[in-house]
């Protein structure tokens, strides 16, 4: 028996509420956390389309290659929040695989300072 | 295994994606400063408001909604195809430091773009970024009929250390807003430069 507050969001309600609709009411997603700049790239596993929602598989289809979270939240035009349970939903199915961006383990370094500095310069 | 971007020439390269905050109070310039020099996206984000939020906040009229949704400014430049600068511009007031926390991880640094009439509107920005140490500096953006302040006032103003950057820019000019750009990463640099080894001395 759900509670008050969950009575709306159970499965069979349908899109009463969006855009949370989406992700059946959850507002945090499972599993190890993700930036926004993490790069997201789909693997070959086999992905059942009638199993997945239509915004899961617009996701999917953009990660065919790398793409970072904020690009795939601006592309899908859906909330970050909502994005990224999607995201987690996909990773948990392994469809997906989130790997840390690089520059965010240390410090950036300053070899690729200057590289940004003269890319700037370039523009 | 590496996902990286693949060259033409079938090489590997690791992709970079470097993020640059860019904070300041409403109708400061930041949505013009990012579409003048990349091409600008939409990016939403909508979070459960905390507890904390809902108290202090009480003048925005949000008693009783659970979730908020901030367009953020965001945009993207690419230096090379694995070397990409993400520009997140994100409200100044201390109600949207939800998403600065994460924003920040690893981030390059932060420009913080003030208005001379409202200089005020930067102050949360600037203590954010100094007690979390996240380099910064300050972009004056010089709107049409303000009095033109010099830098040196401003930093007294904002009581800016001597060695920190405050230059005067036009957030509508691709070169200008290049400009802050080219003297975040200069400051970064230097600022990495002067720091002692970590360490016990």
């Amino acid at each position: 028996m759900p509670s008050n507050d969950e009575r709306w969001l159970d499965a069979e309600a349908g899109p009463v509420v969006r855009p949370y609709a989406l992700t059946q009411g959850r507002t945090r997603h499972t599993g190890e956390s993700f930036d926004l700049v993490a790069t997201v790239v789909a693997t070959r596993s086999f992905a059942d389309p009638a199993a997945l929602a239509p915004e899961h598989i617009s996701v999917l289809q953009l990660a065919r290659v790398p793409t970072t979270v904020a690009d795939i939240a601006s592309d899908v035009d859906l909330p970050l929040g909502v994005v990224r349970i999607i995201l987690a939903d996909l990773r948990e199915l392994g469809l997906v695989v989130i790997s840390t961006p690089v520059v965010m383990a240390e410090r950036i370094d300053k070899h690729t300072l200057r590289e940004v500095l003269n890319g700037l310069r370039g523009l | 295994m590496d996902y990286g971007v693949s060259d033409a020439a079938g090489g590997n390269r690791q992709y970079r994606a470097i993020k640059i905050l860019l904070a300041g109070g409403f109708g400061v310039g930041k949505t013009t400063l990012v579409g003048a020099v990349s091409e600008i996206r939409p990016l939403r984000t909508e979070e459960p408001l905390t507890e904390g939020s809902l108290h202090t906040d009480s003048t925005f009229g949000v008693e009783g909604k659970t979730t908020t949704t901030v367009a953020m400014d965001f945009g993207r430049i690419s230096l090379r195809r694995d070397l990409v600068l993400y520009l997140f511009g994100t409200p100044g007031q201390q109600r949207f430091w939800f998403m600065w926390d994460e924003l920040a991880i690893g981030a390059l640094g932060a420009v913080v773009l003030a208005d001379t009439r409202r200089l005020a509107d930067s102050f949360p920005a600037i203590d954010y970024f100094e007690r979390r140490q996240i380099p910064f500096i300050v972009a004056l953006n010089c709107f049409e009929g303000a009095v033109r302040y010099e830098t040196e006032d401003v930093r007294l103003a904002l009581d800016l250390d001597p060695d920190m950057p405050i230059i005067l820019c036009d957030a509508r000019s691709k070169d200008s807003a290049k400009e802050v750009l080219i003297t975040l990463v200069e400051h970064v640099l230097v600022t990495a430069s002067e720091e002692p080894l970590s360490g016990i001395a």
